[in-house]
């Protein structure tokens, strides 16, 4: 393979007297796809990823969704990048509260951030915190057996209707696993404890309920066809909601995106049945409405959504928002996912943009000033991935964000402008073995993961699943440190 | 100094492991030495091959043993080859003999041509995007299906005849077919240099 063959080929160089020590936080995407840029456009760069959690590949683990297994395939170019003998992997390392940023920049000439988005966007409306209201993202975590989302169980038995809040690919996720017959999900690497209550859930039907009108739907055509192939689904989709205005009309000669979304919209409305037959599950694309406030049962649990009805209002060439218009609608549900977006956490000492959620930066280079001075720059701080865009982006949009990041590490090398930081030889992986030994902090190298890896394909292999996931700290922490 | 300490705290596993890999690898020089010197798969240098299975092992391995042990230039074996052209994002040509069958992006790595290919193949990732440079050989391919343009929607600079490296299948008729990698979009500066040793 590739990857392997141009990388590896340069991987007997000198590791010099002075390597260049490089930390990268998170091993998601970002985190990985830097680390291979380094390793390869730097002879003399030690690599080192850390992650909070004991198994790496971020939201590849953890987010991608079990039924798709194709997706996770980029596994297999993440390992090998770990192979590389210049590149380590410490799991169990939270930075905040393992390690400071401020030490982790004592320890090493260039620090990279890629440690994601581990938080959401709020709406901002009344009844937000009612119980039965989560976050898309809790629940993602909740199905992919991420160690801080199990104990999420959400009550899928007490109502046969969910209302998902925003039309992204992760609503339609989320949609498809609630609806997806679990016959089809139990073949994948789904947390057993989801499969367990999915098969006793009684939601039949979900509404995705989005601000904005079916040409501006965020989803893309992949996850679209999927969910609207879902066998035995009675789709519903309003055909006035389909009408486009002119301004409409030219997103859509430009867009390719978007006209392939809206045709499978337009043909999904009008295809199939016009009722749906007892039973059967139903799928309810929803336009133009945007929540007003949660409705309480009167028992502090959420009874339905008060929206809005909303008109599109142009902002710019093609860009169009959502303006309510005064006139309400209320849907009944019995529990609510918020899809509307994940937000980055700040840690201490990091510049931060609060209001995109992101830390400022230019080119990847973190930026001093939150407004964004260009001027002032954290010497040998820089951000990748959702944390530095914002938390939108496939994951091959994280190659060509680390590729942005990496050349401009490369360039402060070459113009001296890391000079001061670089002329001295750093601490680097001893370092940071040091002190999280002296703080007692048991990490968990890449040959931990291993062990977890085995444990969760053999586990799999008497479930007829590629893998059973071990959901629990505990758990993690016996299997990867035995 | 640094395995004492790594040994303590139990590093000292992986990074044997990573030690027998690069040996076993022995890649030397990029594009330098032809890759057949060394080509071993290094699946099958693992001690447990099953720790690195991707989650369609099936596939991965059908996958990694055409790209890493076809044999290409074997004279008494020579299955019909045609001729393709890669065209790098800095202009630089690099002219490959192609048996008939084989995908472009297999194509590509055999050749450490850097073509990335996220999902091996899998029609999952679009990060294989090529450009096809003239529109006769672009016509002359079967027109790609729904969820070849399900991905390409997500293509970085698309264009209109841009294909998936992993579906274009070597035939006959792509005889002397030239593919451009995009680079990266105008918003990535593109990683084409390589600084000086550190
Ligand atoms: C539900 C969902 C499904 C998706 N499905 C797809 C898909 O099918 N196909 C596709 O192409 N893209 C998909 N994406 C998008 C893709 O996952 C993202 O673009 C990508 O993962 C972002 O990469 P990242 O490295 O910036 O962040 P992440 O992948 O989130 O990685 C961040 C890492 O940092 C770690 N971390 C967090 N805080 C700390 C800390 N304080 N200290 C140390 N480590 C820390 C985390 O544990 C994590 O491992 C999906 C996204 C979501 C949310
Ligand atoms: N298979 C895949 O390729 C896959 C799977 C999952 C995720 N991903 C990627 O991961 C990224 C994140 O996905 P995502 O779904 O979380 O984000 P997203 O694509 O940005 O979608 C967010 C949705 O929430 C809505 N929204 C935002 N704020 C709102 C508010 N205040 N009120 C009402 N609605 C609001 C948006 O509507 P507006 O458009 O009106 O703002 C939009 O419908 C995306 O880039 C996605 O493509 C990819
Ligand atoms: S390699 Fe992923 S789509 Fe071609």
């Amino acid at each position: 393979m590739y990857p392997a063959r141009t990388w590896l080929s340069r991987s007997f160089s000198n590791i010099s007297s002075h390597p260049l020590r490089v930390c990268v936080v998170g091993s998601g995407p970002a985190g990985f796809y830097t680390a291979e840029k380094m390793l390869k456009a730097h002879q003399g760069a030690e690599v080192d990823i850390i992650d909070r959690l004991l198994t790496p590949f971020g939201l590849v683990r953890s987010g991608v969704a079990p039924d798709h297994p194709e997706t996770k395939i980029v596994i297999n170019q993440f390992t090998r990048v770990v192979q590389h003998e210049r590149c380590s992997f410490f799991g169990n390392v939270t930075l905040g509260s393992s390690i400071s940023l401020a030490e982790l920049r004592e320890l090493y000439h260039v620090v990279v951030l890629a440690y994601g988005a581990e938080s959401d966007r709020d709406l901002g409306i009344p009844g937000e915190d009612l119980s039965g209201i989560h976050s898309a993202r809790e629940f993602v975590w909740w199905y992919n057996g991420h160690p801080d989302g199990k104990n999420l169980n959400p009550d899928l038995k007490s109502t046969d209707t969910a209302i998902i809040l925003g039309q992204g690919n992760v609503a339609l996720d989320v949609a498809r696993i609630l609806l997806r017959p679990t016959t089809e999900l139990a073949t994948t690497d789904i947390a057993s404890h989801a499969l367990a209550a999915l098969n006793q859930s009684s939601i039949r039907k979900v509404y995705l309920v989005g601000r904005r009108g079916p040409v501006q739907a965020a989803c893309t055509a992949k996850e679209l066809r999927e969910v609207l192939g879902i066998k035995d689904l009675y789709i519903h989709i309003k055909e006035v909601d389909l009408l486009k205005s002119s301004e409409d009309e030219e997103v859509l000669k430009n867009n390719r995106i978007q006209r392939r979304v809206y045709e499978l919209l337009s043909k999904a409305a009008t295809s199939g049945n016009s009722h749906s037959s007892s039973g059967q599950g139903e799928l309810h694309f929803v336009f133009f409405r945007k929540p007003a406030c949660f409705l309480d049962s009167g028992t502090g649990h959420v009874a339905g959504v008060h929206f809005e009805k909303t008109v599109l209002k142009g902002v710019g060439p093609g860009k169009q928002v959502a303006v309510g218009t005064g006139k309400f609608e209320d849907l009944d549900c019995g529990m609510v996912l918020k899809s509307i977006g994940y937000k980055s956490v700040p840690v201490d000492g990091l510049p931060f943009d609060h209001q995109k959620g992101v830390v400022p930066n230019a080119s990847g280079r973190v930026l001093t000033d939150a407004l964004g001075d260009q001027t002032l720059l954290e010497k040998g701080l820089y951000v990748c991935g959702w944390l530095k865009r914002g938390p939108t982006g496939i994951i091959a949009t994280n190659l060509y964000c680390a590729k942005e990041t990496v050349a401009s590490i490369s360039q402060d090398l070459e113009q001296g402008t890391l000079a001061a930081v670089t002329s001295l030889p750093k601490p680097g992986r001893e370092g940071l073995l040091q002190l999280l030994d002296d703080r007692n902090v048991r990490i968990v190298p890449f040959s931990g993961w291993e062990k977890i890896d085995s444990e969760e394909r053999r586990l799999g292999s008497l479930r007829n699943k590629p893998r059973e996931k071990l959901t629990t700290w505990e758990d993690l922490l016996k299997v990867g440190t035995e | 100094m640094l395995v004492s300490r790594l040994s303590r705290i139990g590093v000292q596993t992986v990074k044997q492991l990573a030690r027998g890999m690069c040996t076993s690898l022995c890649r030397t020089g990029f594009l330098q030495t032809p890759y057949s010197q060394c080509r071993q798969p290094w699946f099958e240098l693992h001690t447990d091959p099953k720790a690195f299975q991707g989650t369609l092992f099936q596939k991965h391995y059908l996958f990694s043993s055409t790209a890493s042990g076809s044999d290409i230039g074997d004279g008494s074996e020579r299955k019909e080859m045609i001729s393709v052209t890669f065209v790098d994002k800095d202009g630089e040509e690099k002219h490959i003999k192609v048996p008939i069958g084989m995908s472009m992006l297999e194509a590509a790595h055999e050749h450490d041509i850097e073509l990335e290919g996220a999902c091996e193949g899998s029609l999952a990732c679009s990060t294989c995007h090529v450009i096809v440079m003239d529109v006769e050989c672009y016509n002359k391919l079967e027109d790609p299906t729904d969820e070849e343009n399900d991905m390409l929607d997500l293509a970085f600079g698309l264009t209109e005849t841009s294909r998936l490296g992993c579906q274009v299948i070597a035939k006959p008729e792509l005889d002397g077919i030239r593919l451009a990698i995009p680079a990266a979009t105008r918003n990535f500066a593109v990683d084409g240099y390589v600084p000086k040793p550190h």
